[in-house]
């Protein structure tokens, strides 16, 4: 197999890391207010990704920095022609991670609430515009012969698009109520697993219908149906085990959807990486957007040797942190305030 | 202004955000992991509370670093894409191994750190503020790989029907004499910053400590932090001078240019003399004006090449032969102007150098008033503490300002025993398909975010810094089925 299409489907993977993990941290963030509700069960629900959130980042940076790598023509068409919608995410990310750390630091009310709402819409935001970007890059894109994007803000805003970024929204939602019913106890876990099973309802409704949609209208592929199918019993699969109170099946069918939902994004495109709409002689393909093969054979030694090290460590941490939490562990503030010293 | 110029503002806008946190994280997080094996090994519990004290205002400056950090991967991409379509191939493999590498180790440990206190064994648990140190360091490591390449492009050729350099030889790119050189200044760089910071809010300490009652019991553990700190800042203040002259020796070579700016040499002369104060146009547009007031005769040749004699070419002479070699005019017919501006590379290198003196000030007080177990400082210790925080980063920021203004007009600067191909001028490095309101509206927004988290930023770290050391307990690792115990830490 040619290393530019393994590099395709390692990349892939990497979203598929970042959207399973980043994806209940959004869903988390989202979900602060509903679920926490007062001050301590605020605390409880941020708290279940405290000593992870960081980590589950950087497989944005790193499918960010591969796709860099190994392909620069895609990476540079992307980032320059999805401009705003990177802009606003990339804001809500910073803004996202110093809240997190913030936001505990100063005890007072208002210093609290502050960063809440900043916690809160900063996961809305990339919740959503994440599912925009799959979808521009699934329908495809005006690009000139140079393979530079042609077009604005509004035309990424399609209607096929704001339904991705709602498949998103939803999915992200009832992943993080899912991850919440697996992570706190008592009434915490109540309100999540209860949110849980409508938001993973509302999930197979909306995700259901733009896979189709996107399989019709916009696959180059009729095997990506396979993938469209497999998301879809996943998604089923894990409304069911909400329902049935198995928590831990509901959060790997949703993993499983997830995979899905990359295979049927890349499998639409391919073998293109992103497809040209207004003329497919422009569109960038796996072969013409790759770097070289020596690059791409050092990376692939990197890639083959640091990825299981990384999935070890954190796969260690989960275990670390695997307790439960309640209000019960949420300890009182003891943090400064700014009035005195 | 136009597209170009804005993505130049905004990308060193956010860079020197950007590196003002992060030479602290790198230097920090290695003596915070020091002062806790300290504790560890004698279980003297002064260091526990130093680690403690100084671990919390390393978080709260990681955090803004962290954030800051993710636009820099993103912003090639984004308002540099022609420059990214030219150097894919080469610099997004160090990018993509600093994220497997370096950020996964430095993150993921990281949070194992912060909330593990009473969840691991302590040894198991001063292993993870190590891993993090090392992997801040690492990433340290690529990064500047990635940036010796756009001064001194090694290991790459040109390939002409893709119109981009070519990566033949990782190796060579990951050991660039250039890096060699770049990242042990850069990382004695971070241990100045980080060894000024600590003994800085000891001597604070330790002055304000002893004014309310000479015989406290914490003056003993500020003691030790000054004195630590001291250490740090003359070890890496020595380290910092001998890694600087080996990479102004060796870019004497790579970038001629770029130094002659930064002495304001505008004549080719022999023996070049050091110019400590220089007037006139330094704007660039006319360096025949420029006159140096106070030069040491001979010095400039001694640091170049090590001969107090040598001929050291000046800037008029070397734009005739980069324009002989490298072209004389851009496809518009435009004159090519190859002389950095001569403003800021001159005065950015001697305020890189003179800004650091501080430190060095601080730790010579430190070192003479707690000899032989004193306790007690002059008042004007404090305030030379508090005055010289902040200024190894703003000599960091000035050497950074400077190598990057004076690779200027590059953004890849041509290797003078490599290909002439392998260059690429920052006017056609820009994103072409990004209009100037797009990048104008994203100056502004990260700018006053920027400044908005840098204002809690600072509040925080003062208002941490000035409560001082906690008091402590000994971490006790929480038993499996404990449901009603707070955590020791928690958001």
């Amino acid at each position: 197999m040619d290393l530019a299409l393994v590099w395709f489907i390692l990349i892939a993977v990497l979203w598929t890391g970042y959207l399973v993990l980043e994806g209940f941290d959004f869903g988390v963030g989202m979900l602060m207010p509903i679920i926490g509700r007062s001050n301590k069960g605020r605390r409880v629900v941020l708290n279940t990704i405290g000593p992870v959130w960081d980590g589950n980042e950087v497989w944005l940076l790193t499918a960010g920095g591969a796709t860099f790598a190994a392909f620069p023509e895609w990476y540079a068409t992307m980032f320059s022609g999805f401009y705003l919608p990177l802009l606003l995410i990339l804001l809500a990310l910073i803004v996202r991670a110093v809240a997190i750390e913030y936001r505990g630091k100063i005890n007072d009310e208002t210093w609290r609430s502050r960063w809440d709402y900043v916690i809160i819409g900063s996961a809305w935001v990339p919740a959503i515009l994440w599912g925009v970007a799959f979808a521009n890059l699934v329908r495809g894109v005006n690009l000139d012969a140079d393979h530079q994007y042609v077009g604005n803000f509004f035309d990424l805003l399609s209607p096929f698009a704001l339904l991705g970024g709602a498949v998103t929204l939803a999915l992200f939602l009832s992943h993080g109520a899912i991850f919440l019913s697996l992570k706190t106890d008592g009434e915490i876990r109540e309100r999540a697993e209860a949110f849980a099973r409508k938001a993973s309802l509302a999930t197979v409704a909306v995700a259901g219908v733009w896979a189709v949609w996107a399989q019709l209208a916009y696959s180059r592929n009729t095997w990506t149906w396979a993938a469209v199918a497999l998301a879809a019993v996943a998604l089923v699969g894990a409304w069911f085990s909400t329902l049935k109170g198995r928590f831990g099946w509901a959060f790997i069918a949703n993993a499983v959807a997830i995979v899905g939902a990359v295979v049927l994004i890349f499998g639409a495109m391919y073998p293109n990486v992103m497809p040209a709409i207004n003329d497919p002689a422009n569109s960038l393909t796996i072969d013409n957007a790759s770097s070289t093969d020596y690059t791409l054979t050092v990376m692939t030694w990197v890639a083959v040797i640091m990825t299981p090290i990384v999935l070890a460590y954190q796969a260690w941490t989960y275990w670390v942190f695997r307790k439960r939490l309640s209000i019960e562990h949420i300890p009182e503030h003891n943090e400064l305030t700014f009035s005195k010293g | 202004m136009e597209a170009l110029e804005l993505a130049r503002w905004q990308f060193g806008i956010t860079t020197v955000y950007h590196f003002v946190l992060v030479p602290l994280t790198i230097g920090l997080s290695v003596l915070v992991a020091i002062m806790q094996t300290a504790w560890v090994r004698t279980g003297n519990e002064k260091w526990l509370r130093l680690t403690k004290f100084y671990g919390k205002l390393l978080l709260i400056n990681f955090a803004l670093g962290v954030a800051t950090g993710i636009v820099q991967e993103f912003q090639f991409g984004m308002n540099w894409s022609e420059y990214s379509r030219f150097v894919g191939d080469v610099f997004g493999a160090p990018l993509a191994m600093e994220a497997l590498l370096a950020f996964f180790l430095e993150s993921t440990f990281l949070g194992l750190w912060i909330f593990g206190w009473d969840r691991l064994p302590k040894k198991l648990h001063l292993l993870t503020v190590w891993a993090f140190a090392i992997g801040s360091t690492l990433s340290a490591y690529f990064i500047i790989a990635a940036n010796s390449w756009m001064q001194h492009p090694v290991g790459a050729e040109y390939n002409a029907e893709t119109g981009r350099a070519e990566m033949t030889d990782i190796g060579a790119v990951l050991t660039n004499n250039t890096t060699l050189v770049a990242f042990p200044h850069v990382i004695a760089t971070a241990f100045l910053v980080a060894g000024t910071f600590v003994a800085g809010i000891a001597v604070y300490w330790m002055v304000r400590r002893h004014r309310e009652d000479a015989g406290h019991k914490d003056l003993g553990m500020y003691r030790t932090a000054a004195r630590f700190g001291a250490g740090v800042m003359i070890l890496s203040g020595i380290a910092v001078i001998i890694t600087g002259d080996l990479q102004a020796k060796l870019m004497f070579e790579q970038q001629p240019i770029k130094m002659a700016a930064a002495e304001g040499l505008v004549e080719t002369e022999q023996p070049a003399p050091f110019s400590l104060l220089a007037i006139g146009n330094l704007a660039g547009d006319d360096p025949a004006s420029v006159q140096h007031l106070i030069e040491i005769p001979g010095l400039l040749s001694y640091m170049a090449t090590g001969d107090w004699n040598a001929e050291i070419e000046g800037l008029e002479e070397l734009q005739e032969q980069y324009a002989e070699r490298y072209g004389a005019t851009t496809p518009d017919g435009e004159e090519i102007e190859y002389r950095p501006n001569l403003a800021v590379t001159y005065w950015s290198f001697r305020l890189m150098i003179g800004l650091a003196a501080f430190s060095a000030a601080l730790a010579l007080g430190i070192l003479w008033f707690t000899r032989k177990k004193r306790t007690e400082m002059p008042g004007w210790m404090k305030t030379l503490a508090v005055v010289s925080l902040p200024m190894p980063y703003l000599a960091a920021s000035f050497g950074w300002i400077f190598t990057e203004m004076g690779r200027q007009p590059f953004v890849v600067a041509p290797n003078p025993t490599g290909s002439d191909q392998i260059m690429l001028m920052t006017m056609f490095g820009y994103s072409t398909s990004v209009s100037a309101g797009e990048v104008l509206t994203s100056m502004i927004v990260f700018t006053i975010v920027y400044a908005v988290l840098g204002v809690f930023w600072f509040r925080l770290i003062q208002r941490y810094a000035v409560e001082g050391a906690p008091v402590v307990e000994e971490p006790v690792v929480r038993k499996d089925d404990d449901q009603s115990t707070p955590l020791s830490f928690a958001y």
